[in-house]
């Protein structure tokens, strides 16, 4: 959309040229008002994850030092036991996480969507985590699964003398602990996802499936189910990136532990960079994690920018 | 908001939603159950937590456990409560929040009603930066601050929320002026209104709606955040946070879960607050930064 006055030509000269300078600026003013965050983008994204890449590249430990050692830390990197483990969690972690997200999320819209009383007062209730800190949830959490004195002496106190639930002390174990909490935060925020969708099917299709004689467990398989492919889709992109970013959970929760039993990638990174001097190492992980964002994020990015076209 | 999808001709006998309800409701206790067990436990005395389980009312209801949250529980080195922290978090958060939305606005509006040639690509590569896993710029962000002598100070947080912010804020207001009427603009312009002229007196009081969705996005992910806090910040300049965490998770004497609790709830009622007042813009925001609508 160019500003250009088209009534300049029948002016007199003087105000042309007023207006020209007027044009000229109209035209590039936009671009200057750009200009800071443009140039915000250039360095503080782009020019940062070609100096991390650079760093992944070098030997530095302590301090980044600019000896190329070619792919060698990403080389000790699938060698590094912590670093496999971190990866395999995230793998259990993020499938179940984004597996249960989905299916509660679905299934909570559901039965929301069945003409029920005080539904805002339920949403509010499902939705709420959502705005809490990932370190206030881990800390809640991580008190309710105290082996001693959490869930397991609730139901101990019931009567149940025998029962333990010591999940977040067993290596084995811990990791589903930090899905447990971080289904509980993100998975009121689906289940508004899959409502808005399910509000948006045109009802005049499903009546006449009715009138077909469809029962309604078919209707929702058939009909309904489908049409809100879209919602799954962004729902796993936003749960999906959840996972892969996901620290201050852990942080919280188990520190890594128990040993580095729950340790994840966002994890690595820091403990690596920040604690115990191996910024080539902590680098080459973060440029693994740019990579499984990239692989998720591309077609969703492609998708949004060719819909905006149109719109 | 009328339900679409279960018209009224579909007769649901009464067990049907005896049955739903009380599904809805175990979900409800689900949720509630953790904030429920906070406020208790933050409550009681170290006794009463070690005698009790963790849905039993406390014995006598006491406030030492706030006031050594506040003011005077272990966070590291220092023994003074959460209180400065909670004071840092709140100089991060203003200015961090208000910089980054009106940049956005403006972003916003020049992605929409002043498009060049180029002007897309840029908008793309920018929301790629909504994406990014953060630890991809952590380090250099580390060195810069350094550089500049903002390392471990609440300017160097707050720059750093401004820098990673913007993708989002000038998303959700490029999504908010897209669908404002061209001509508006175009008017404006007959009536030789120029780009300030037009943004300030046209576009802006309109956007209220956006600019409170955006204030209240930004607001929750900086009063929440950890990774830059904990990289960025340094024994005073700590976002509440980091002290929360550092306290639960110091390793010296007795773990006492009801300061726990209630600095944990320290640290959540502020986003809290801003959800139970404003829910229906912050539900908004939420689908805003992911979903197109």
């Amino acid at each position: 959309m160019r500003a250009i006055s088209m009534g300049a030509h029948d002016r007199p000269e003087a105000t042309a040229k007023a207006k020209g300078g007027l044009a000229w600026l109209e035209r590039w003013l936009p671009k200057m008002v750009l200009a800071p965050t443009f140039v915000m983008m250039l360095v503080f994204i782009y020019g940062y994850i070609i100096w991390t890449a650079v760093l992944s590249m070098t030997n530095s430990r302590f301090l980044p030092s600019y000896d190329f050692v070619g792919l060698l830390q990403y080389e000790k990197l699938f060698e590094n036991d912590r670093w496999l483990v971190a990866c395999t969690n995230l793998g259990v972690f993020g499938g179940l996480f984004i597996l249960v997200c989905l299916a509660l999320g679905v299934f909570l819209a559901i039965l929301l969507d069945q003409k029920i009383r005080q539904e805002g007062a339920i949403r509010t209730i499902y939705l709420y985590p959502m705005a809490l800190s990932f370190i206030v949830t881990g800390t809640a959490w991580k008190w309710m699964l105290n082996p001693g004195l959490g869930l397991e002496k609730v139901v101990r106190d019931m009567g149940f003398e025998s029962f333990t639930f010591d999940w977040i002390v067993d290596p084995d174990m811990a990791i589903y602990t930090l899905v447990i909490a971080a289904v509980w935060q993100s998975s009121g925020f689906v289940m508004a996802m899959f409502l808005a969708g399910l509000r948006g099917i045109d009802s005049s299709i499903i009546q006449a499936a009715q009138i077909d004689g469809a029962s309604m467990p078919k209707i929702y398989r058939r009909i309904i189910l489908p049409s809100l492919r879209p919602v799954f889709f962004s729902a796993f992109i936003i749960l999906s990136h959840i996972a892969i970013k996901s620290f201050d959970l852990v942080a919280a929760m188990t520190g890594g532990g128990p040993g580095y039993s729950t340790d994840l990638p966002a994890t690595f990174m820091y403990a690596h960079s920040f604690t115990r001097s191996q910024i080539g190492l902590g680098s080459a992980s973060a440029m693994l994690m740019l990579g499984g964002v990239l692989a998720i994020l591309i077609p969703y990015l492609y998708s949004e920018l060719r819909g905006s076209r149109n719109g | 908001m009328a339900s679409q999808t279960a018209p009224s001709s579909f007769n649901w006998s009464r067990i049907h939603r005896g049955v739903i309800y009380a599904l809805l409701l175990t979900a409800a206790l689900f949720y509630l159950l953790p904030l429920l067990v906070m406020v208790l436990t933050s409550f009681k005395t170290m006794d009463d937590i070690r005698s009790g389980n963790l849905i039993s009312l406390p014995k006598e209801f006491v406030l030492d456990a706030w006031s050594k949250a506040w003011s005077g529980a272990c966070t590291g080195i220092r023994c003074e409560g959460v209180e400065s922290y909670f004071w840092n978090s709140v100089q991060i958060v203003v200015p961090a929040v208000l910089i980054s939305t009106f940049l956005g606005a403006l972003n916003g509006y020049v992605f929409t009603k002043w498009k060049f040639r180029g002007s897309e690509l840029l908008f793309g590569l920018l929301l790629f930066g909504c994406f990014i896993p953060f630890q991809v710029v952590l380090l250099p962000m580390a060195q810069t601050l350094g550089l500049l002598g903002l390392a471990n100070s609440t300017t160097g947080l707050v720059f750093v929320h401004i820098v990673y912010g913007m993708a989002f804020t000038t998303l959700f207001f490029r999504n908010f002026y897209i669908n404002i009427p061209g001509e508006l603009v175009k008017a404006a312009q007959l009536d030789g209104a120029g780009f300030f002229t037009i943004f300030w007196r046209i576009l802006l009081p309109i956007s209220g709606p956006i600019i409170v969705v955006t204030i209240i996005w930004q607001t929750t992910q900086i009063w929440n955040d950890f990774l830059f806090g904990v990289v960025y910040g340094s024994g005073d300049t700590q976002p509440i946070t980091v002290a929360l965490n550092n306290l639960v998770n110091t390793s010296t004497g007795v773990k006492e879960y009801n300061v726990h609790m209630a600095a944990a709830i320290i640290a959540g009622l502020p986003t809290l607050l801003v959800y139970v007042l404003a829910g229906k813009y912050f539900v908004r925001g939420l689908t805003a930064g992911s979903v197109k609508g």
